[in-house]
């Protein structure tokens, strides 16, 4: 028994620390008055290297606050977030947004791209931000993130004159910019034709196969959901299953 | 997008490009706020400066007097004071003691451009049956032109003054009906009187010295005024003339005679002066505040349309302060761009009021100075006072939750 402890020990000193890990996190909102309302009721989850993971659930079960949480642009109320074995309770707020800015990428169901700039800028921008990527190299990776997306050709297009589906594919390549080991997407193709909806899939599957990134896509398709590695439910601000599929 | 400019700067522009009527406007305010700082205070700075330069024309900086006869009280052996009351006496016209070594000590001084010893008394200038009350000014010409620019002022003749001559006014000229080369008496009031020939006649702007003023050469007026090798006056010019008050009183204390500056003389005039500053400063204030306050809205309004692309920018890993420089650095941009457009605007307006307020004889009735620390200075001020304007919206940029920005 002891050498299993000690083997085990072993292991866990050499395995690397999961990208996301969270413990007994609990959200609550108007916390101390009449109006204090329990979003989320200790969430333990983990998420390994390379996962990609479904989050499901119906409407306000907590999805999106767990994915603020997630992506450390809100705080829990108590339990503890760890970031690629980084507890992040211990952060101020610049760190937690350098952090935010090096390890996640974020997929919004409205693309959010910023109409001022156009598709090559959009994705530019996380590196011209965090300025410690080397200058020469920005748009020469702004580039192959576009052309991994099929949309070299469109780069300095504005937003706004794009496609919802060419959008949502510069927001992919936006997400991966900082090359980030976390992939935060939240109805990704929720406003996509079913064409595009397979595309934006398919590319989001490659980046996480090709990079090991780590994704974790709140989505009500189940169809989607099912060509994920793992699904995670949320009713009522806890987690209530978590079932494994096969891969895409 | 320039690669290798930072982030708030690119940021900061690329919004204030997409909001191109917003920030048309907004440049087209400041624009405006700062080309009537820039017109007013031309303007003002042209109004006084010709006032100043008026009265300068016809006054030196310094004028040196000799010291008030005071009477002493009267004494008993004892030493005891008899007398109540002491009556100040009647100031008889006399000589300045010893101006010869006030004038060498003056000509020591590095701030005196020139010394100019006269004589003054009051007279009468008598043509056939008609006559007016002047006042004589014996000067030595070469000196006293270094004071008074008299001969920017003559408009017939030549200031060439003899020991037969005199220069007059063109009122008394007019009043009298006489001219260049026409005999003059003047009489002073010890009844002494000389017929001198009018040299050259002059305009100096003011109604008041083109009657009363009349100039001839020192010896003429010192024999007129009974006062052989004494002066009435020194006329002192400084190469600063607002040092004139300071100057005066070391003068003053360092040689006796009575010295006044032109400042003490025209106390009025810059009473008038400084309420007249202080009104054009006020407008100009309340104008750049609303100018200020005008942004700082424009501005407010803009973060609330931005917010998505704030909270954007903050999910992507934008930090609060980099938030804060990219507004801060909106509103710098917008007031130096206004400021800029302003002052070019209130240039034009100054050149354009240059063109159309003439007088009859089609010159200026004053010169409106465009000086460039003006520009320097407003073009500053309304770029720092832009930045100021902005912080309040660059804070409540900064503190706005990324996620309740994306949600809009």
């Amino acid at each position: 028994m002891a050498d299993e402890l000690h083997t085990l020990g072993q292991a866990a000193a050499v395995l690397p620390a999961p990208v996301l890990r969270l413990e007994a996190v609990c959200k609550t909102y108007n916390p101390g008055t009449a109006a204090e309302v329990e979003v989320l009721h200790a969430i333990d989850l983990v998420l390994q290297r390379g996962e990609f993971v479904a989050l499901m659930g119906p409407s306000g079960s907590g999805k999106s606050t767990l994915l603020n949480i997630i992506g450390l642009l809100d705080r829990p109320t108590s339990g503890k977030l760890f970031i690629n074995g980084e507890d992040t309770g211990a952060l101020g707020d610049r760190a937690l947004t350098t952090l935010r800015g090096q390890s996640i990428g974020f997929v919004f169901q409205s693309h959010f791209l910023l109409s001022a700039f156009t598709a090559i800028e959009n994705v530019m921008m996380p590196m011209l931000v965090d300025q410690t990527f080397p200058n020469a190299d920005m748009r020469v990776r702004a580039h192959d993130l576009l052309a991994a997306m099929d949309l070299a050709k469109v780069e300095d297009n504005l937003s706004t004159n794009m496609s919802g589906g060419q959008q949502q594919r510069v927001a992919i390549a936006r997400g991966l910019a900082m090359n980030p080991s976390l992939i935060l997407a939240d109805e990704p193709t929720g406003n996509l034709d079913t064409v595009s909806t397979d595309t934006v899939f398919k590319l989001m599957r490659k980046v996480n196969i090709e990079n090991g990134t780590t994704f974790l896509i709140v989505t009500h398709n189940l169809d989607l959901a099912k060509r994920c590695d793992r699904i995670i439910e949320v009713v009522d601000g806890r987690v209530v299953g978590q079932a494994p599929m096969r891969a895409a | 997008m320039n690669r290798w400019a930072p982030f708030e700067w690119i940021t900061a522009i690329r919004f204030l490009k997409e909001g191109r009527t917003q920030t048309l406007f907004i440049i087209l305010g400041v624009a405006i706020g700062v080309s009537v700082i820039i017109f007013m205070s031309s303007l003002m700075t042209g109004l006084q400066a010709n006032f100043v330069r008026q009265i300068l024309a016809s006054q030196p900086h310094i004028q040196i007097l000799p010291a008030e006869e005071t009477a002493r009280s009267l004494r008993s052996e004892s030493g005891a004071v008899v007398a109540a009351t002491i009556q100040k006496p009647a100031q008889r016209l006399r000589s300045i003691d010893q101006w010869q070594t006030i004038v060498r000590l003056l000509g020591e001084r590095p701030d005196v451009v020139a010394a100019s010893p006269t004589v003054s008394s009051a007279a009468l200038a008598i043509r056939g049956e008609a006559s007016r009350s002047i006042t004589v000014t014996g000067i030595e010409p070469e000196k006293y032109f270094k004071i008074v620019r008299l001969p920017d002022y003559i408009v017939q003749g030549t200031p060439d003054l003899t020991s037969e001559d005199i220069i007059i006014g063109i009122e008394l000229a007019k009043d009298l009906s006489v001219t260049l080369g026409d005999k003059l008496n003047i009489r002073v009031g010890s009844g002494i009187a000389r017929a001198l020939t009018i040299r050259a006649i002059f305009d100096l702007g003011n109604k008041g010295s083109n009657t009363g003023l009349t100039f001839l050469s020192l010896r003429t007026a010192q024999s007129l005024a009974g006062l052989a090798g004494g002066v009435t006056a020194i006329n002192v010019n400084l190469t600063d003339p607002y040092a004139a008050e300071g100057v005066a009183i070391v003068v003053q204390a360092e040689t006796g005679a009575k010295a006044d500056s032109w400042i003490k003389t025209f106390a009025q005039f810059f009473e008038i002066l400084r309420t007249q500053n202080i009104s054009f400063g006020s407008i100009e204030f309340f104008v750049g505040l609303s100018v200020a306050f005008g942004m700082a809205s424009v501005l407010v309004v803009s973060v609330i349309q931005r917010s998505k692309d704030i909270g954007i920018l903050r999910a992507m890993g934008t930090t609060r302060p980099q938030i804060v420089r990219v507004f801060l650095l909106q509103g710098g941009v917008l007031s130096f761009a206004g400021a800029i457009v302003g002052s070019l605007l209130g240039a034009v307006g100054v050149m354009l009021f240059r063109g159309v307020i003439k007088k009859s004889d089609g010159t200026q009735p004053f010169q409106l100075l465009m000086e460039p620390q003006l520009f320097l200075v407003v073009i500053s001020l309304a770029t720092i006072t832009g930045v100021a304007a902005a912080v309040f919206p660059a804070l409540r940029a900064a503190k706005l939750d990324p996620v309740v920005a994306m949600r809009g």
